[in-house]
């Protein structure tokens, strides 16, 4: 993983806008943030292999990122994105992860499954 | 440490069994054979390694191979994957798991199980694990039924199940149970955190593993 080139993932959002791909969808605070500390809240939620298709895909911000996918009936979104995998073509990787290199959040698109 | 001809462990994520790996690895000393069933590939582990080298689709493989080399230091001589999902064990069909854990309990016959004691795994998968071995240990004849000792990691543990009945001094087994840890390296300082919190002794010369005996009757 490699912090994120703005440009490079707006090309693409762009590649895969209009067509129906594979959209993983997660964000987590680890299975053991109330194990760890009693004030925090175990709590996450993910989606996988969810077929979408979206007109319009925007990464915003300064970094860490938001990236916002408009589908024909509502939105995706995802905020805290901080790295991304740029070896992949077909594959948009890219995730949020804190200051010990843990992933909080992530957004993968792929014309084929997970 | 009583001596067993075959064990059987079902723990649901590469890295559960590294824990334990001092106790195991006594076991297979001893001239145990040892069968793990690691029930996912915990492919939803937060941790990508410092600094990442894995991502979310690459996780399950990179995982896949530290778990063979984790067993590999330990020494365990059969290990099954059987697939599941990480973080979705408890929303399998529970029967039909336990019946899959009943059928190798039956093929194998091990007078001893470890697994997580339900209800103190604190992770949803490790419950779930422990769950589902109970119910199939139940469900054997009682003169068939192996021991089953428990991990139980829970902060009210012994205030719920009392002392653990068995504490395994694996004094002699520290640095190898480090050298197990360290083969899951996408995880290995978060095992190590959590190693030092539940034993400070770990890297000491003194260290225990302690275990609870799941009560049948």
């Amino acid at each position: 993983m490699q912090p994120i080139q703005q440009e490079q993932v707006q090309q693409l959002l762009q590649s895969f806008q209009n067509k129906r791909v594979y959209l993983h969808l997660e964000m987590t605070t680890g299975a053991y943030a109330s194990h760890r500390d009693k004030s925090k809240l175990t709590a996450s939620v993910f989606t996988k292999n969810t077929v979408i298709q979206y007109s319009h895909g925007t990464i915003a911000g300064n970094g860490p990122y938001r990236i916002g996918l408009k589908t024909e009936d509502g939105w995706v979104y995802a905020e805290g994105l901080t790295h991304w995998d740029e070896q992949e073509v077909n594959q948009l990787i890219i995730a949020g992860h804190d200051q010990q290199g843990k992933l909080m959040v992530c957004l993968m698109l792929s014309e084929s499954p997970f | 440490m009583e001596r067993h001809r075959h064990i059987v462990v079902v723990l649901p994520h590469p890295d559960d069994e590294s824990m334990i790996a001092g106790t195991l690895a006594t076991h297979i000393q001893q001239g145990s054979i040892m069968t793990y069933v690691c029930l996912t590939l915990g492919e939803m582990g937060r941790n990508m390694g410092n600094p990442a080298f894995a991502n979310r689709v690459t996780l399950p493989q990179i995982r896949k191979r530290e778990l063979e080399e984790a067993c590999r230091r330990i020494g365990i001589q059969d290990v099954r994957m059987w697939g599941y999902h990480d973080k979705m064990v408890e929303f399998e069909e529970q029967g039909e798991l336990s019946v899959k854990i009943e059928q190798l309990l039956t093929e194998l016959q091990p007078s001893l199980v470890y697994t997580f004691y339900p209800g103190h795994g604190v992770h949803p998968d490790h419950d779930a694990t422990g769950a589902a071995v109970i119910e199939a240990v139940k469900r054997m004849p009682s003169e068939l039924r192996p021991t089953v000792h428990c991990v139980a990691i829970t902060p009210n543990r012994r205030k719920v199940l009392g002392e653990p009945e068995v504490v395994n001094d694996i004094s002699d087994y520290v640095e190898q149970k480090i050298y197990a840890i360290q083969a899951h390296q996408s995880q290995a300082q978060m095992l190590l955190d959590s190693l030092k919190k539940e034993d400070a002794a770990s890297h000491g010369k003194h260290s225990t593993e302690m275990f609870w005996i799941y009560p049948f009757h």
